[in-house]
């Protein structure tokens, strides 16, 4: 069993989905990390100057957007459903609606579609206001442990 | 402009002060008309799985996103704002522990509206990538003009095209 999936259990038993982020080097760099205070599943990436990607509007990077999209999909399928394996990422398409701001990113993830062995998972991030999504994506991720995959985690 | 010279101007206005691509430690390695590449050194911080040491796919998505929009920035003879509407990352591979990862963009059209670019990255061999990326920006979008989205006429010169060849092609 992965560190991750060990702290996967960990988490159920404390109710705290907030310790899957431990585990993940990338995810503790970036500040991102799921919470579920709200009863809700929700992954914020917390504001601080190494994600901006322009200095003059300013902005945060496309690219910190794309990867935590990535990040609340793989949460999500690691907490929401009955997933054995780390799921593994095969594709994803990031469309940028809005420039952010340099505050917090939350966003949310939902499966579209759940197969035997491939998962389609929408996600969509915002900053203050629900309504005016900043990015959203979708992404393919392989979720049975046996298949030849790139483990990207 | 020489080469070497070419490259310093690229990896300062495209990593050293771009905040996310230097604290990503991005490398700029080769600049020239429709093409950028770019080098991420690995490191511990940007491991998705501890276990097995390899990179998180968000440190590939940065630098493909990054490295496309400066390949767009070599095209532009007119210095407009641009920014990514959409990027497409397919995951190939996983990238190998320790190894440093090279992306290579490919800016193959600009519009009055929009550019398109494509990307790899690979550990050296290109045609062995670990990911590939279509990514597409919006042009003249709001806010003023950045020194790097600027960076085509003094760097490329002629060769960066103007919006005036691009008219001209539109009405062609």
């Amino acid at each position: 069993m992965s560190a991750l999936l060990q702290r996967l259990a960990e988490a159920r038993k404390a109710g705290d989905v907030g310790r899957l982020a431990e585990a993940i080097p990338y995810a503790r760099w970036m500040k991102i990390a799921p919470e579920n205070g709200t009863g809700e599943l929700l992954t914020r990436m917390r504001y601080h100057d190494d994600l901006i990607g322009n200095t003059f509007l300013p902005a945060i990077h496309g690219g910190t957007l794309g990867a935590m999209l990535e990040m609340t999909a793989i949460f999500h399928l690691l907490w929401e459903t009955e997933t054995e394996t780390v799921p593994k990422i095969v594709n994803i398409t990031v469309d940028y609606l809005r420039s952010a701001r340099p505050v917090d990113v939350i966003a949310r993830a939902t499966v579209t579609k759940q197969g035997r062995r491939m998962v389609n998972v929408f996600a969509e991030a915002w900053q203050d206001d629900r309504a005016k999504p900043v990015a959203t994506a979708n992404a393919h991720f392989l979720v049975k442990s046996s298949d030849d995959a790139p483990p990207s985690l | 402009m020489e080469k070497d010279e070419r490259i310093a101007l690229f990896q300062k206005w495209f990593s050293d002060t771009i905040p996310h691509n230097k604290a990503l430690g991005l490398k700029v390695i080769g600049a020239r008309r429709g093409f950028a590449s770019m080098q991420l050194d690995w490191r511990e911080e940007l491991v998705g799985n501890p276990e097995t040491g390899v990179l998180a796919g968000g440190p590939l998505t940065a630098m493909l996103d990054g490295c496309c929009g400066m390949s767009v920035a070599t095209m532009l003879k007119t210095p407009e704002p641009f920014a990514t509407l959409d990027l497409r990352i397919d995951y190939v591979r996983p990238a190998e522990p320790g190894k440093p990862v090279i992306a290579e963009a490919e800016c193959y059209r600009v519009t009055r509206s929009v550019a398109f670019t494509r990307a790899f990255a690979h550990h050296g061999d290109p045609k062995d990538p670990i990911a590939a990326a279509a990514g597409t920006f919006m042009l003249g979008t709001k806010g003023k003009v950045t020194r790097a989205q600027s960076i085509g006429e003094e760097a490329i010169g002629e060769e960066a095209i103007g919006k005036e060849s691009i008219a001209a092609e539109d009405k062609a």
